[in-house]
């Protein structure tokens, strides 16, 4: 199933994030797996999503003109201060077509203590589309797509998908997976 | 200043007709203006109705926050017309949960007036000018990625 039809799924059915109201997780068995890219940080390193396997990773797709985005933001940074030693990490995807030149200001302004990366067309195409932003994915520690949201969700809604997701043992989805340090994970 | 209407039998010496191109997913369309009219050395202008899908807004021409991208209308070639002004309607100000502070928006349907002068020296014939419209959108809860769309304004000069 590709990643747009999964979306769309999810809309039609109400199993992502959105508004105020807590809406369930994918299940276990209907989660799919994250796309895996490779994008540069500010510092031009590369970063691959599978870095990360192992963790639970918010990944924030977010742009500087977009309003929504600057609401969650600050709760992101708070919740990678809060819980990035339990397993936990945030990659803001920006996409943003002025680049570092806009990106840059923007992280120092809203002090972003996570790794920010710039997005392109081939990634927002293997995200669905990234047609509204902040589009935000919840990946479980076997790098499988727990829960998408799109548009301005509420704090607490992902506080508590993510506290789940970190208290579920990495392989819950039947699949063996590595401690994150075996792929170079943060 | 309106000099001539093509509606006054045998006296239209220009006629422009802005033809903008839409595409899937645009949150903000541009219909059919109404025809103008003018002469060389007129003054004619061009309105362009504009129109905001339901339950979307597009940041005004002066948005309040720096980091929105406003609404604007630009010309890349003009032809035998010189651009003017450029008439923005006044924007409502309304407040978004994702914003501290009201924002300057459009929304609904609105019209943007650009103002052209017919060159003095314009030779009769047709002739089109070309220019963007650079929009962003959002809703309540969600952004939009930046849009431009391919604005023309076909012409006649007799």
């Amino acid at each position: 199933m590709r990643l747009s039809t999964l979306l769309t799924t999810a809309l039609l059915t109400g199993t992502f994030l959105a508004g105020c109201a807590k809406k369930p997780q994918q299940p276990l068995a209907a989660r799919k797996a994250a796309p895996d890219f490779v994008l540069k940080d500010a510092a031009g390193k590369q970063v691959h999503l599978s870095d990360y396997r192992g963790k639970v990773v918010l990944l924030d797709f977010w742009a500087t003109w977009c309003g929504p985005c600057r609401i969650e933001i600050p709760w992101f940074t708070q919740m990678e201060q809060q819980k990035k030693d339990k397993g936990f990490a945030v990659l803001g995807v920006s996409m943003d077509d002025d680049g570092w030149k806009a990106v840059n200001p923007f992280v120092a302004e809203m002090k972003i203590n996570y790794r920010v990366l710039l997005g392109n067309d081939d990634v927002a195409k293997n995200y669905g589309g990234l047609d509204a932003l902040p589009t935000t994915f919840l990946i479980d520690r076997d790098g499988k797509i727990a829960a998408v949201h799109v548009g301005l969700a509420s704090r607490k809604d992902f506080e508590e998908s993510v506290d789940d997701l970190l208290s579920a043992p990495a392989g819950g989805s039947g699949k063996i997976s590595l401690p994150a340090f075996v792929f170079g994970g943060r | 200043m309106r000099l001539f209407s093509v509606r006054r039998a045998g006296i239209a010496v220009l006629a422009a007709a802005p033809l903008l191109l839409a595409q899937p997913g645009d949150r903000l369309t541009v219909g059919k203006p109404e025809p103008v009219t003018g002469k060389r050395n007129a003054s004619v202008q061009v309105k362009l109705p504009m129109t905001v899908q339901k339950g979307f807004h597009v940041n005004s021409n002066k948005p309040r926050e720096e980091y929105l991208i406003p609404l604007k209308l630009t010309w890349t070639s003009t032809g035998a017309l010189q651009a003017g002004a450029i008439d923005y309607p006044p924007p409502e100000v309304q407040k978004f949960e994702f914003a501290e502070m009201p924002l300057s928006i459009y929304s609904g349907s609105f019209d943007v007036v650009a103002h052209f002068k017919v060159a003095p020296n314009a030779s009769a014939g047709p002739g089109a000018a070309s220019g963007k419209l650079r929009y962003q959108a959002c809703n309540d809860r969600a952004c939009f990625a930046p849009k431009t769309l391919d604005v023309t304004v076909v012409y006649q000069i007799e």
